[in-house]
């Protein structure tokens, strides 16, 4: 079989699995999960089978996979439709068929398939726990099925967005999981929090969508394509975008195309302003937490930015100084990895921690893509959808192994609270170490992880290119990376227990570990394949293939940053620093952070995340709603418009009146009694209908109607 | 010629109403089976003539020409383009669908049924008349009915007020498009009503600039152009359920089809010089309509509003006057309408059991009757414009033709889309997957196998075009292409 034909065929297992779980199989938990599993394995297979593919062929980026079919006739041509596999997305692919496989893999165990069903547990609310033989035992998920057919659409979303060949199915697939994490996130429905999670973060990125979707009517417009070759590999169609004024902010065409597509990556990849929604993400099963945030949605956003670097930067080469849309992603990247950063160290919920951690990663990439290092951003991207998926999936086995602690003392505790665990390294032992080299990697622990590498690739971007504040501020976040991270693992697995559930806690099942044994594998050498060629020592024993690689996705194969001491020199010290840093802190926390007296109101406002859910409340959803309710509505609406109406219809009567009084009942009546009798007759017949002033509304209206007919056909037929 | 089936279509409905009155009054059930049976035959021709449109072929197609009244040369012509081919189906598909979920009138359903045929008869004139005279004659017929439904079988605590807002509106709009019509008609001293022929008149310039915002307003009103709106979400709470979904699914796009029909293709100077601030007056529909919707705590205000910002997309596609925005507003009308009778259905419904409308007073229906939550969500993601859905291969072409012109307007109206979200995940959020309240327990129960199948309809209508655009876009461009014609290809 062609590879082109497979790449048609990746997205479609998934689909087809959500159709047969919902139609056939709702009922059977066995039979849902083996039909999500498989659909997973499928197109994990497909997709492996198309990134080694890809991975032969020499300069692959000039001859990507490509094959489209027609399917929108516009005019005299057609709309086509179709998938292309080139260097940047194999790569995605690539690690979007491992998370996603994983991750099915896992809510098996997690869903707690084989367990009995709960004596109370009702759809929309989480298993509670059953009674077996005199013990509480965790019970199976309720609405079992329905979730693998949930998170089977979300795989085909992000498949679908990733092997397209076009702006459009890109969009397809962006706004399927759109949906998907709104069903996903409020899979608990009953909970409303998690309703309101689930409508937050819809609504959130739904802003950034409807700019995106403004992009791709301009982009469309300027140049009557949304295909990614006819675009992005062409030299001319960049060039008259890039030189075109677009009349808005005297950005370029391409400028503010870029810059309405990057607000849709800023809703879906979690950035500053539109950050909002991703923390209570959390409130969904926390498969779905690592679907979101690591393997597929949050990716997607920088992934599509990526796909368009070569539009968002037309104009630029390197060492130019950056365009207005790069430098506005240069610094939204750059302070949302800072701003989560600060958030993360105070936060209580395992979960929450490693919510803000994502969104903070995602503004490295934003940044890195911001100063043109285009390589660093997607190498990131790739590292970090691994890692990040480990430590998701790791923190979710925490919380079974505590939930089960809780089950098993009848404590009440928070079973997501770190300051609640403590101790748990011995009782999970491949959970710790699992978690322990994700959260080395997110730290970016010299040589080893492979988020050191790809995280280095960016310092080194940025300072080659003398962007120094940049360099700072990302600095500064990534020790602070290290720091929470520390202090997450110190807290949840070091020291003593903290409670008595954390002290029953137990390792999961062989269902759960083996993904994170398997993520954990990749979060270590998934950057050994982005070594830089001239790093001391182990440079050049493997080749830097990632940069040749996904590098030659683009027009001009873009430039390895030189290296230099400086950055690394950074590199190792934050990351050593703020592991050091967080493990010293934290190793004798009591059920008190720390931190929390020597900052103060500082440690207050980080806990309460800047309060931005309370500002966006007062100052957008708030007065929206007021603005809406009391002037559209009640002022408008009904005031003017039909105070309008009613003073119309009022003297309408008023004038019916006097044409009664002083017209129709002198002059006619006495000449016309017949008509009276029969205008009587008619007016009992109209009486059964309806009494009320209506009748004579409508006779006014007809008398004008057929006035003005008379008027018009006398006067000017004559 | 063949079979006429465009008369077939417009006089089975009215036929079908005579007989239905001389049908004993107390049997229910043959009445319903008379007019399901009635209707599904409908549906069927619609569907024949939809199929039967050669999207290559003539502008016009099905065309019958009968003398009526010549020495005024007013004539029976009828014949559907592109635009108008695809709205007779969708009335057929509303009639229908519209029919099966009556099953449960029962205060006099002989002349509830009666009326809404005459009213399909109505509005089925009005989409394929080709002389204007017999579209006025057809408007009144389909507005006629409307008064009656409402206030003999409406929501007792408004029905009678919105049944004389909505008449009066719609009244006094069609006599101020009738004004412009003989204006045309004398000035253009071809002694013709017929459309085609008036196509050819030439009007002057300064005519048109005089007379096309009296056509186009007085139609337009039906359309529910800002600031004539409000007649249509009171009209939508009064009415019963079939007649709401009549109303918005159909009878609004009479207004928008007209005002295009009448307004713009036959006087396109004057579209071209007034249209700029048209295009303003759409925008605040939209943005407005959208915002007021999000503020409704009745569940049919809330979709009555959305239908006054989606029928302003409709207005605005029609606005930009070029390629984009003609066939995405003429798509919008199919996919609106279909949507939007998906809507009422479903909120009439949860009335019909729960005897409440307010959104805070509902919950858990998704259990209750998990194939309308089903419905009314992919209802919901066509009315937010999500890819893969009608609503998107709607609204991205008006998008488009917006954009094009100017860019700021586009802006500002997608907005919309996501106030359009909020409000439909606040409602699917809290009536289905909200609790359910103890005051309903125990009182409500799915939904029939026949309702089934009308929201069957609906849904697949929505999806098909949504996955399949070729299945529509192709016709509409085609009658689009004889507007841009007339319009001078902007």
């Amino acid at each position: 079989m062609p590879t082109e034909t497979l790449i048609w065929l990746i997205p479609l297992p998934p689909l087809l699995a959500f159709f047969l779980i919902l139609l056939f199989t709702r009922k059977n938990n066995a039979l849902s999960h083996t039909v999500g599993v498989v659909a997973a394995a499928t197109s994990w297979l497909l997709g492996m089978l198309v990134f080694f593919a890809a991975v032969g062929i020499d300069h692959f980026g000039e001859h990507p996979f490509h094959s489209a079919i027609a399917w929108l006739p516009t005019g005299e041509t057609f709309f086509n439709i179709g998938v292309m596999i080139d260097p940047l997305s194999a790569a995605v692919l690539f690690f979007v068929a491992w998370t996603v496989l994983m991750i099915f893999i896992y809510s098996i165990g997690y869903h707690n398939f084989g367990a009995p069903k709960g004596d109370h547990d009702k759809p929309g609310l989480p298993p509670h726990g059953a009674e077996d033989h005199g013990h509480h035992v965790p019970s199976v998920e309720p609405m079992y099925s329905r979730f693998f057919a949930f998170i089977a659409l979300f795989a085909f979303g992000m498949y679908t967005l990733v092997v397209s060949d076009n702006l459009l199915t890109l969009f397809v697939g962006w706004e399927i999981m759109g949906l998907c994490s709104y069903l996903l996130i409020g899979f608990w429905y009953a909970k409303p929090s998690a309703r309101d999670a689930a409508k937050k973060a819809f609504l959130t990125t739904r802003i950034g969508d409807v700019f995106m979707l403004l992009g791709i009517v301009a982009l469309y417009s300027a140049t009557g394509t949304l295909n990614f070759h006819e675009i992005l590999r062409n030299e001319n169609v960049l060039h008259m975008l890039a030189s075109s004024p677009s009349g808005v902010m005297g950005l370029s065409a391409a400028g503010l195309i870029g810059l309405l597509l990057f607000i849709g990556t800023v809703g879906k990849s979690a950035q500053w302003p539109l950050h909002v929604w991703l923390p209570d993400a959390m409130e969904g099963p926390t498969p779905v937490s690592a679907m979101i945030h690591a393997a597929t949605m949050v990716s997607a956003g920088v992934y599509m930015v990526l796909r368009m670097f070569p539009l968002l930067s037309a104009g630029w080469h390197h060492g130019d100084p950056l365009t207005t849309t790069m430098t506005v992603m240069a610094f939204i990247g750059a302070f949302t990895a800072i701003f989560a950063a600060t958030i993360a160290v105070a936060q209580k919920d395992i979960k929450r921690v490693l919510a803000y951690s994502t969104i903070s990663q995602l503004g490295f990439m934003i940044a890195a893509l911001g100063i043109g290092a285009y390589v660093a951003a997607a190498f990131h991207l790739v590292t970090h959808a691994f890692f990040k998926a480990l430590l998701f999936l790791g923190s979710g086995s925490v919380i079974h192994g505590m939930e089960h602690g809780v089950l098993h003392t009848g404590e009440h505790v928070d079973p997501q609270d770190m300051f609640n665990m403590g101790g748990l390294k011995k009782k999970m032992p491949i959970t710790f170490w699992t978690f322990l080299i994700g959260g080395f990697a997110l730290s970016g622990f010299p040589l080893i992880t492979s988020g050191f590498w790809s995280k280095d690739e960016i310092l080194a971007d940025a300072f080659a290119n003398h962007h120094y504040a940049l360099l700072i501020t990302l600095s500064l976040a990534a020790l602070l990376t290290a720091f929470y991270t520390m202090r997450q693992i110190t807290l949840t697995f070091f020291g003593a227990p903290r409670t008595k559930a954390a002290d029953h806690a137990s390792e999961n099942k062989l269902v759960m570990t083996g993904p994170l044994m398997v993520l954990s594998v990749f979060a270590i050498i998934a950057g050994w394949v982005g070594i830089p060629e001239h790093f001391p020592v182990i440079g050049g024993l493997l080749p830097n293939w990632f940069h040749d690689f996904v590098g030659s996705s683009l027009l001009e194969h873009p430039h390895a940053p030189d290296f230099s001491w400086i950055p690394l020199g950074i590199s190792l010290g934050v990351a050593l620093g703020g592991l050091g840093l967080g493990y010293l802190v934290y190793r004798k926390a009591g059920a008190e952070d720390p931190l929390r007296k020597p900052l103060g109101p500082l440690y207050t406002l980080l806990e309460n995340k800047y309060y931005f859910d309370e500002l966006y409340t007062r100052v957008f959803i708030r007065p929206a709603g007021v603005i809406a309710e009391k002037f559209s509505y009640w002022f408008l609406d009904r005031k003017v418009i039909d105070g309008v109406l009613h003073w119309v219809a009022e003297n309408s009567v008023n004038l019916g009146l006097v044409f009664r009084d002083r017209f129709e009942g002198p002059v006619i009546s006495g000449v016309a009694d017949w008509a009276a009798n029969s205008t009587a007759a008619i007016g009992r017949v109209l009486r059964k209908v309806q009494t009320g002033a209506v009748q004579q509304y409508l006779l006014l209206v007809a008398l004008v109607a057929f006035g003005g007919l008379f008027y018009y056909l006398f006067t000017v037929l004559r | 010629m063949g079979f006429p089936i465009l008369s077939a279509i417009v006089l089975l409905p009215i036929l079908a109403g005579v007989v239905l009155l001389f049908l004993p009054p107390k049997n229910h059930k043959l009445i319903y089976s008379f007019a399901l049976a009635i209707a599904l035959v409908t549906f069927l021709l619609s569907i024949v003539v939809y199929v039967g449109f050669d999207a290559t072929g003539e502008t016009f197609q099905f065309v019958e020409k009968y003398d009526w009244l010549p020495q005024l040369g007013i004539s029976y012509h009828v014949g559907v383009d592109g635009i108008a081919a695809p709205l007779v189906l969708l009335t057929g598909v509303v009639i229908f669908t519209g029919v099966i979920i009556s099953q449960r009138i029962d205060d006099r359903p002989r002349e509830f049924f009666a009326f809404l045929f005459l009213l399909a008869s109505g509005v089925f004139g009005v989409f394929v008349a080709l002389d204007l005279f017999a579209l006025f004659f057809f408007y009144e017929i389909a507005v006629f009915p409307m008064y009656l439904l409402i206030a003999i079988w409406g929501w007792k605590q408004s029905r009678e007020y919105a049944a004389m807002k909505l008449t009066l509106y719609l009244f006094i709009g069609s006599v101020i498009a009738l004004v412009g019509v003989l204006a045309m008609y004398f000035n253009s001293g071809l002694n013709t009503f017929d459309f085609l022929a008036l196509q050819n008149a030439n009007f002057s310039p300064e005519f048109q600039k005089l007379w096309f915002p009296f056509v186009f307003f007085g139609f337009a009103v039906l359309g529910g152009i800002f600031p004539f709106h409000n007649w249509s979400p009171v009209g939508h709470v009064a009415a019963p359920t079939a007649v709401s979904m009549f109303h918005a699914g159909v009878l609004m796009k009479l207004g928008a089809f007209a005002a295009l029909r009448v307004g713009i293709m036959l006087m396109p100077e004057g579209a071209q010089f007034h249209m700029w601030w048209i295009l303003l007056l759409t925008l605040v529909n939209v943005v407005y309509g959208a915002f007021i919707a999000m503020t409704q705590t009745d569940f049919k205000f809330m979709i009555g509003y959305s239908s006054v910002s989606h029928m302003g997309l409709v207005a605005m596609g029609l606005a930009t006057l070029n390629h984009d925005g003609l066939v995405g507003a003429s798509i919008q009308m199919v996919s609106h309408g279909v949507m939007t009778a998906l809507f009422f259905a479903v909120v009439g419904m949860i009335y019909d059991q729960a005897h409440t409308r307010q959104i805070p007073e509902l919950g858990g229906m998704m259990k209750i009757m998990p194939f309308a939550g089903i419905a009314f969500i992919i209802g919901g993601l066509v009315s937010m414009g999500m890819p893969g859905f009608s609503g998107f291969v709607a609204e991205f072409p008006i998008f488009m033709g917006v954009w094009r012109d100017t860019p700021w307007i586009a802006i500002v109206a997608a907005i919309s889309i996501a106030v359009t979200a909020a409000y439909i995940l606040r409602a699917v959020g809290k009536v289905f997957f909200g609790e359910l309240p103890a005051a309903l327990e125990g009182h409500m129960h799915d939904i029939k196998i026949s309702e089934k199948l009308a929201l069957g309809i609906l849904c697949v209508i929505m999806i098909a075009i949504g996955i399949f655009p070729g299945v529509i876009v192709p016709m509409v461009e085609h009658g689009v292409e004889a507007v841009l014609a007339l319009v001078g290809g902007a």
